[in-house]
């Protein structure tokens, strides 16, 4: 769940837009570049950009009682970084905001820099570092998107504290605004892991190739992958 | 296939996680968490009113549940078929070679 219109008051949403911008500015320069190298990737994009629609469209309820929707972005930032990831969340966060009233505009740089910038990059450092471990991939997948999807609302909790910090005690409040967010997100969490793992176990099935190119994964371990399916 | 079980008995945990949620929160309508949020700001900083911009006017806002529930439906759908396509473009590809 996004930060709705009017909720960051001045000066936090302004700050969260210097934040936001230079990243989605240097995303569409590595997207750009990135297709014009490699045409071939222009599928998987898509499809990683759709995997954020599809998801973040999706308000799932959770054992707290209340309701908030996964992000999807974990996918993104394992095979195309946080940068362009950046770029994705934001088409799908503006959608949002102008077509369903869901977020807001003033807050978008807020919202850019939680769902679409800080989780992806946690996401993405994690992935690297496993699969530095040889942690399996899949088990690799499922946690840096779990992760992602759930750092997205911790830094949300954080941003509100940060902007509310006169109502009191800055660790109270976080904790306050991370009770609603961070804990009606686990069990969303754990679900988006395990379908992210299950995507990729498809795109491993079908563009390899496209994962080596990438960086994502080496030859040998997708030969690997591609053994254990027979 | 291993893995598909694995995410099939996930998907099972999250629909017993949400019938738990239910027995426990027997009065909840399952709102959305930052309408939560919402109350918890003005229960911190009573008399804070969120600031309305001046393009807000300007700005398309869906005009009840139902188109809304529509917009977010097209969103799914259209992400939907974009992953259904390409997933099954490549497949079918693969085996004809």
């Amino acid at each position: 769940m996004h930060i709705f219109e009017g909720f960051l008051p001045s000066p936090w949403w302004q700050l969260w837009f210097v934040f936001s911008i230079p990243v989605i500015l240097y995303g569409m320069y590595k997207m750009n570049k990135l297709v014009s190298e490699r045409r071939e990737v222009v599928p998987l994009l898509a499809v990683a950009g759709a995997f954020i629609f599809v998801l973040s469209s999706l308000k799932l309820p959770s054992v707290t009682g209340s309701s908030s929707h996964p992000t999807g972005t974990g996918m993104a930032a394992i095979l195309f970084g946080p940068a362009i990831t950046a770029v994705l969340g934001f088409i799908v966060l503006i959608y949002q905001a102008i077509f369903l009233a869901h977020g807001g505009i003033t807050t978008l740089g807020a919202n850019a820099a939680a769902m679409g910038i800080i989780g992806p990059l946690v996401a993405f450092l994690f992935y690297k570092a496993a699969s530095k471990t040889g942690m399996n991939f899949y088990l690799n997948v499922f946690l840096a998107t779990a992760i992602a999807n759930w750092v997205t609302y911790v830094i949300t909790s954080l941003q509100l504290a940060l902007a509310f910090q006169s109502g009191g005690n800055f660790l109270t409040l976080f904790a306050g605004f991370a009770g609603i967010f961070a804990t009606t997100q686990v069990p969303l969490a754990i679900l988006e892991g395990a379908l992210t793992a299950l995507i990729m176990k498809y795109v491993v099935q079908i563009k390899s190739d496209v994962l080596v190119d990438l960086n994502v994964l080496t030859a040998k371990t997708v030969t690997k992958l591609k053994e254990s399916m027979q | 296939m291993k893995l598909e079980y694995i995410v099939a008995f996930v998907v099972l945990l999250f629909a017993a996680q949400f019938f738990y949620g239910v027995a426990t929160n027997p009065d909840s309508e399952f709102g959305g968490a930052d309408g939560e949020a919402g109350d918890f700001v003005s229960e911190i900083s009573p008399g804070y009113e969120p600031t309305e911009p001046w393009f807000q006017k300007y700005l398309f806002e869906p005009p009840g549940g139902e188109t809304e529930s529509l917009l977010f439906a097209l969103q799914a759908a259209f992400g939907a078929i974009v992953i259904g396509y390409t997933i099954g473009y490549y497949k079918g590809k693969g085996q004809n070679n």
